[in-house]
């Protein structure tokens, strides 16, 4: 049972850059969500996590896709003191998982992905895009691990994690973890943390954009595309509005 | 309409314009030209308000308005438009979109209400005509994936659609083929030549002058405006070169 654990602390891996005192609040945790994507299903899901700004939000998932299947997630994460949202995901033959996350977070906020993806079997698939944005003193982590097992062979994982800082006092972590036991895998992983392009900023403001516009323009240019696969028209613009109202608000 | 008096700045704490003086008045076309490291990209951008260009003296005075108190932005809804050597690329913003905002902050700031979504297709089918850039060009983010000589003319549809006062054009005449080069300065002259605008040309060859005849030429060297004169003044140079007609003034 989850209640019998003991409360993390900064010393486990996967809670090294998490507010572990806001976790101590809700402690003992829910039980995780549970997936499951049967042989040859599809699943979409998603999530927006906006909770209020003192919230402490934890929220885990396992997922388990049969071979064969595909599940794709969406998750913008911005609420809360702390939003923190964990994926435990293993794979079946051929199997296939997708998640597309932005967070965006300013003020003190604490803001967190945690990844596990297990590759089981032969020939699966995963992908994973994290775009972070990160004002005033917030800290955005992702943390990602990809474990292939031994007869995995075929294995093709990537994980493109971009983060841009807003302000120097704003604090992106980024860590992408392989282990890797097949010998025939592909697994790309690329990581960058970065500021506004200054350049681009004085090109806009030589045109007459107004440095507000400008910035939130460049910001909606680097999240544009994490929720284009969102297929239902009208929550791909809940999530597209949230994410802008939200970045309105780090001016 | 724009009045230089007495220029100087730093950039990264080093000295490079000197005392520069240049008055420029509605309807009027002149020419900067001047040898590598004269200060000619340096006086484009210091009149931008490009951060890191520091004026440590003198003052410039735009349509009367003290031109250096304000911001970026400010400058551009106030008239003015730079044209740039080396157009920035802007991954994932549209070029319609990036000039509709523009425009329209431009127009906020003057007082006037913001061009509705179809005035403003219509403006930019224009003046991309005009410049024989292809419509499709504008839908695509910012000059990314554009050729040398695409930029530049795209940087000319931007000047159209903006419709400024004064241009500062800072070498578009580089990266441009003779075909290019005569539909630019034909765009130049159909935008810019009408009497209450004027235009400062930077360049380092005369041969964009065949298409767009200035009015005054002059040279700068060493931080500097050291000598001026009419067209012939280009011509000169061209056929000389700088030292001969500068002599020690070159590297005074």
């Amino acid at each position: 049972m989850m209640t019998a654990l003991a409360l993390p602390t900064r010393r486990e891996e996967q809670w090294r850059y998490s507010d572990v005192e806001a976790v101590a609040s809700v402690w003992p945790l829910s039980a995780p969500y549970r997936i499951t994507v049967a042989a040859g299903e599809t699943q979409a899901h998603r999530l927006l996590q906006d909770a209020g700004d003192d919230a402490v939000i934890v929220r885990d998932h396992v997922i388990e896709v049969v071979d064969g299947g595909s599940c794709a997630f969406h998750l913008l994460n911005i609420g809360g003191r702390l939003g923190r949202v964990t994926f435990d995901v293993t794979l079946g033959k051929g199997a296939h998982f997708e998640l597309h996350a932005a967070i965006i977070g300013g003020g003190e906020q604490t803001l967190e992905i945690v990844t596990n993806v297990t590759h089981a079997e032969p020939d699966a698939t995963s992908e994973q895009t994290v775009r972070s944005i990160l004002a005033g003193h917030s800290t955005g982590s992702y943390l990602g691990k990809i474990a292939v097992a031994r007869h995995a062979q075929r294995t093709d994982a990537s994980q493109s994690i971009k983060a841009m800082l807003l302000d120097r006092t704003a604090t992106a972590n980024a860590k992408p973890e392989l282990e890797i036991f097949a010998d025939d895998v592909k697994c790309a992983h690329g990581a960058t943390v970065g500021e506004l392009d200054k350049a681009a900023l004085f090109y806009m403001a030589s045109r007459g954009m107004d440095p507000a516009t400008a910035q939130t323009l460049l910001l909606r240019s680097f999240v544009a595309g994490v929720f284009d696969g969102i297929d239902d028209e009208a929550e791909r613009e809940r999530f597209e509005t949230a994410a802008l109202r939200k970045l309105e608000t780090l001016r | 309409m724009l009045v230089i008096d007495n220029l100087s700045n730093t950039v990264a704490d080093k000295p490079i314009l000197k005392g520069l003086s240049l008055t420029i008045n509605a309807g009027e076309v002149h020419a900067i030209m001047g040898p590598n490291g004269a200060g000619k990209s340096t006086l484009a951008y210091t009149l931008g308000g490009r951060p890191g260009y520091e004026v440590t003296g003198g003052e410039v005075r735009f349509e009367g308005r003290d031109l250096l108190d304000m911001e970026p932005h400010e400058r551009a809804a106030a008239g003015l438009f730079l044209g740039f050597q080396y157009p920035v690329e802007i991954p994932g913003v549209s070029n319609l979109q990036f000039l509709r905002e523009s425009l329209n902050s431009q127009r906020r700031a003057r007082g006037e209400d913001a061009l509705s979504g179809g005035d403003f297709i219509k403006l930019a089918k224009e003046k991309a005509g005009l410049l024989g850039l292809d419509m499709e060009m504008l839908k695509r983010p910012v000059n990314v994936g554009f050729s040398g000589g695409e930029k530049k003319r795209n940087e000319m549809v931007q000047m159209g659609i903006l419709d400024p006062r004064l241009a500062i054009l800072d070498e578009t005449d580089s990266g441009l083929d003779i075909d290019a080069l005569k539909i630019v300065g034909a765009g130049i002259n159909t935008i810019m030549r009408k009497p209450d605008k004027a235009v400062l040309l930077i360049t380092h060859y005369q041969r964009l002058l065949d298409y767009v005849k200035p009015d005054f030429v002059h040279v700068l060297a060493a931080g500097r405006i050291v000598r001026s004169g009419g067209p012939e003044l280009a011509l000169e140079l061209e056929r000389e070169g700088y030292s001969e007609v500068l002599g020690a003034e070159v590297s005074a």
